[in-house]
């Protein structure tokens, strides 16, 4: 093991005179679940835009695999990086089974016969093989976001960066996603995942980067960095962290007057 | 494939009827004789008359070959344009993409300009139709996609000047250029020649085969256009390219036809019910559909009013306005607004 699967070093981004991100720098491993937290409006979608090369940074440098990102061709990251959007739409009246299969354009022509295995491996991992044929834009919003998650599955990409992919989901779906997640990881590839859910986020990653006003402000293991002091200062509310029974994970509950 | 042998049938079956239908009726036997004596086959069904001879190769068959061309043009632009505004509704003549490219024909025939010979007019019509379609492309698009609200309020933006624009070179022009522009506001294939058959076709087979090229970035296009990057579309060059292709099929076909609405809507649209959204086929199929409507329409503009050529872009018109509120009143509903 060699190159981190994503490095950032000191990463600043400027949109319109304010100040997004500042001085953020963190390695992200192949093999590895890291959950990016924090409040909104904090600077985790442009950070992923960043990784995921939609965004070049004012300042800083970002490598994919050892190579900076912005000598890479679209088709060389297409086959390094996929992306799962918060919101995703499909115009026209495609099916699920061809928004799937959409997903493994950047490997037209490589000729290694992965398309068909790939598209069921990926429908049968999000759930969603019984929708195959049914129109995208029918969907339930959780239905889209797990057909959109096989789609970037199908990618079969070294990186799989999923910003918001439990937003619409329920409990079962959420716990579904973050396990997929798991098992990318445990394939050797690095995950990183935008999270809202802090004890979702301790649940499952490796690492917790806490993003706060466009800075990091604490990054390592999730009981190191999800404390009670730092959420409360990060979030601005009171809160109790608990300590799941069966895994020893932290779980993050609001402190509310009875 | 049933689809396509349709359309095949519909197709040689419209061009029989539209070479021998007219002031000198011909039979489809000495129609098909003609071709393939042309083509070096001796047969018996070779008409004997030389005006049956010159009817078919001096009038009809440039205007046949002409109403195929065209059409076929159309509704590719149309699909295409469609992919990259990632809006069903969007059609050169809806947004203003044929006015633009009438306006640019008009100003080269009223200020008598010749810079490029025979293919100045050509020239001209496609800097219109692509200064339009950049227009409309640079307003009515957010984040890849575009409201058709937006789409439509541009289009009658663009429409309404190029109508000034058109009536400034009326004003100004001599007499023969007001009856060409007048001509071009209603379109029509009366008195297609060869030559400009020729030039219809060079430009049309090329950026034809430029947009069958595209179709599978087309289709990832449909995902949005951030998520198209994602998965290695350069997305900001596949609408240069296409904006490019669409200004060329439609100033083309305006240059010498006149503005034809509706096809690169109406088609596409029943492609995608019988075929589904995937471009290459939708491509494909826009292509002999566009072709066959248009010649049948000829047809009917030709025969309908005893004794007089129908310009046939009232006729388009007349079938695509109903078809385009139908339309807007389906994706209302379906979208619950203007989505």
């Amino acid at each position: 093991m060699s190159a981190a699967a994503i490095r950032l070093d000191a990463i600043g981004l400027r949109l319109g005179g304010a100040d997004i991100l500042r001085d953020i720098s963190l390695d992200i491993g192949f093999g590895r679940v890291v959950a990016l937290v924090g409040p909104n409006g904090a600077g985790k979608s442009s950070l992923m835009g960043i990784m995921a090369g939609d965004v070049r940074p004012a300042s800083g440098d970002v490598l994919l695999d050892g190579r900076p990102i912005g000598t890479l061709r679209p088709s060389e990251l297409a086959r390094m990086r996929s992306v799962l959007l918060q919101e995703n739409r499909v115009a026209f009246a495609f099916t699920a089974h061809e928004v799937v299969v959409m997903g493994r354009a950047p490997w037209q022509g490589a000729g290694d016969g992965r398309d068909d295995v790939a598209i069921v491996e990926a429908m049968a991992a999000a759930d969603v093989a019984h929708l195959a044929e049914r129109t995208y834009a029918s969907l339930s919003g959780g239905e889209k976001a797990r057909v959109s998650l096989a789609r970037v599955l199908a990618q079969e990409t070294p990186v799989v960066l999923l910003d918001e992919p439990t937003a619409a989901l329920d409990l079962r779906h959420q716990e579904d996603v973050l396990r997929i997640a798991r098992g990318l990881a445990a394939g050797g590839r690095a995950v990183v995942v935008v999270l809202h859910d802090l004890s979702l986020a301790a649940a499952y990653a490796d690492e917790v980067a806490m993003v706060a006003a466009g800075t990091l402000a604490a990054f390592g293991a999730p009981a190191d960095v999800i404390t009670a002091e730092r959420v409360e200062s990060v979030y601005a509310t009171p809160v109790r962290i608990l300590s799941d029974p069966d895994t020893g994970r932290p779980i993050v509950l609001p402190r509310r007057s009875a | 494939m049933l689809v396509g042998g349709a359309a095949a049938v519909l197709l040689v079956v419209g061009v029989l009827l539209s070479a021998g239908v007219g002031q000198l009726p011909i039979p489809a036997s000495e129609v098909v004789g003609s071709v393939l004596r042309s083509i070096g086959i001796a047969n018996p069904w070779t008409p004997g008359d030389p005006l049956v001879e010159q009817t078919l190769w001096q009038i009809r068959f440039p205007r046949v070959v002409m109403s195929l061309l065209v059409g076929a043009l159309l509704a590719v632009a149309g699909a295409v344009m469609q992919s990259i505004f990632g809006n069903p509704l969007a059609e050169p003549g809806v947004v203003g993409v044929s006015s633009g490219a009438a306006v640019g024909a008009a100003a080269s025939i009223t200020l008598g300009l010749a810079a490029f010979g025979g293919w100045t007019t050509a020239v001209f019509a496609f800097l219109g139709g692509l200064a339009a379609t950049g227009i409309v492309y640079a307003t009515a698009r957010a984040q890849g996609r575009t409201e058709s609200v937006t789409l439509i309020l541009t289009g009658i933006a663009v429409n309404a000047f190029a109508g000034a624009a058109l009536a400034v070179f009326m004003f100004v022009g001599d007499t023969a250029s007001r009856e060409q522009i007048v001509f071009w506001q209603l379109g029509s294939m009366n008195g297609s020649r060869w030559d400009e058959v020729g030039v219809v076709a060079v430009v049309g087979v090329l950026s034809a085969a430029g947009a069958l090229a595209l179709a599978r970035r087309y289709d990832l296009l449909a995902l949005g256009e951030r998520t198209a990057a994602h998965l290695g579309v350069r997305v900001e060059r596949l609408r240069i390219v296409s904006i490019v292709l669409v200004a060329s099929m439609t100033g083309v076909a305006v240059a010498f036809v006149g503005i034809i609405a509706f096809v690169g809507l109406v088609v596409p649209h029943l492609a995608r019910m019988l075929l589904g959204p995937a471009n290459r086929p939708l491509l494909v199929a826009s292509l002999l559909g566009g072709a066959v409507l248009l010649v049948y329409a000829d047809l009917l503009a030709r025969t309908l009013v005893p004794a007089a050529d129908l310009p046939i872009g009232i006729l388009t018109s007349l079938i695509g306005g109903p078809f385009f509120y139908w339309l807007i009143r389906r994706s209302r509903r379906r979208g619950g607004g203007w989505a």
